[in-house]
């Protein structure tokens, strides 16, 4: 390459760096932490075995207890989750939370383990006084510098999963083989329960 | 390789003109997006980036097309335009601009319909559709001219709130098998949910 071709590339290659630089202003209050955001809200719940095994169960009940509970339960969950998240956030205290997500996978591991149908009123309050605890917990911890709105949405949307989670397995309940696994599972989840609460008590 | 000549000088030279342009400083757009494509493309990259909007106006889609073929045309024709009637009015009005918190609770409003499906009268749809694309319009008009943005941004917020529409609530009247009805419901729930805590980060001290 001759001197006088290689001053021209070099004059190009400024001249490029002169209209590219300004191209775009800054964005001081552009949104930022979006997508970390999405994420850390996505990874919450399937983080923390407790809230995992109380989500499922909360499934498994639904899918034993058959139509409408099936969905029912689904629906009033993340509702009353982020009422209790919305406590939390205001800065409305609530004792005992640890002990009330403990007891969540205890009581909801024993209606699965032991069948219990009440009316859908009921198991929708025992679902709905939970989910408060749940929410009030985890809804809450959002790192510094991510975004509220987008973390909300990871954790609604994992916690609805693990749900489908759970009425997916508990499906098998259609079979007599199934139904027994079902029920040895909730028993597996109210031992768990069992071992949050010691925990929680400890 | 010959050494560098005199140009290299003024290459240098344009070189540190660069840097010196790259750090003068521009003005900030506050939550607006620059697609370099102009107004109209900006318009339709905010909408879709902005969360806020998108979970209310995917739950009054939801909404209308779960109140059938009707529900879904009043949505489709009403929402757009109010958006951009009050997009118009907040962009000339100027400020104050409303609270974020307010925008959560419409979010939380739609979403609790959706997931209840129940059958709306006609004119509580439109009066939903009609209120919400107001109240959202005017906080896009608002940041628009706050930015000191050009007015075109606004016609591309509410052309990509008329597809978002007709793309959501023909899907829901699509649906034939019940299940898919009680997913809808479900998406509610959610859109329902993330509102709610919203609207607690909203009011968080």
């Amino acid at each position: 390459m001759t001197a006088a071709a290689l001053r021209q590339a070099f004059t190009t290659l400024v001249l490029v760096a002169l209209l590219l630089v300004p191209a775009l202003p800054a964005f001081a209050h552009a949104e930022q932490g979006q997508v970390v955001g999405f994420l850390t809200g996505l990874h919450h719940p399937i983080s923390g075995l407790d809230h995992v095994l109380a989500m499922v169960a909360v499934g498994l009940w639904g899918a034993q207890l058959g139509p409408p509970a099936i969905w029912v339960l689904p629906v009033t969950f993340p509702l009353v989750m982020a009422f209790g998240g919305f406590l939390g956030l205001v800065g409305l205290p609530l004792p005992g939370v640890e002990v009330g997500i403990a007891l969540s996978a205890l009581l909801l591991g024993a209606a699965v383990a032991f069948e219990w149908r009440p009316p859908l009123a009921i198991a929708g309050v025992v679902v709905g006084v939970f989910a408060v605890f749940h929410g009030h917990a985890h809804g809450t911890e959002l790192p510094p510098g991510q975004s509220g709105l987008t973390y909300s949405l990871g954790f609604v949307m994992a916690t609805g999963c693990l749900h489908l989670c759970g009425i997916a397995i508990g499906l098998m309940h259609r079979w007599q083989l199934g139904r027994a696994a079902l029920r040895a599972l909730g028993a597996f989840v109210a031992a768990a329960g069992v071992y949050f609460l010691a925990a929680a008590f400890a | 390789m010959n050494r560098p000549g005199p140009g290299a000088g003024a290459g240098l030279r344009w070189l540190l003109v660069a840097v010196a342009v790259g750090f003068w400083p521009m003005q900030a757009s506050a939550h607006l997006v620059t697609t370099g494509l102009g107004p109209f493309y900006d318009g339709i990259s905010h909408f879709f980036l902005s969360l806020d909007d998108v979970l209310p106006v995917v739950a009054m889609a939801i909404l209308g097309g779960l109140q059938g073929r009707r529900g879904g045309r009043q949505v489709l024709f009403a929402l757009p335009v109010a958006w951009l009637v009050g997009g118009l009015a907040g962009y000339f009005a100027g400020g104050p601009e409303v609270a974020r918190g307010i925008a959560a609770v419409s979010a939380l409003v739609v979403g609790v319909l959706v997931a209840a499906d129940r059958r709306l009268a006609p004119a509580v749809v439109l009066g939903l559709a009609c209120a919400l694309g107001l109240l959202h319009g005017w906080m896009n008009g608002a940041s628009v001219s706050a930015a000191k943005r050009g007015s075109l941004a606004l016609p591309g917020i509410a052309t990509s709130v008329f597809v978002t529409v007709a793309l959501v609530s023909a899907l829901v009247i699509g649906m034939r098998a019940p299940w898919l009805r009680i997913a809808a419901r479900v998406a509610g729930s959610w859109i329902a949910a993330v509102g709610l805590l919203l609207l607690g980060w909203s009011l968080r001290r």
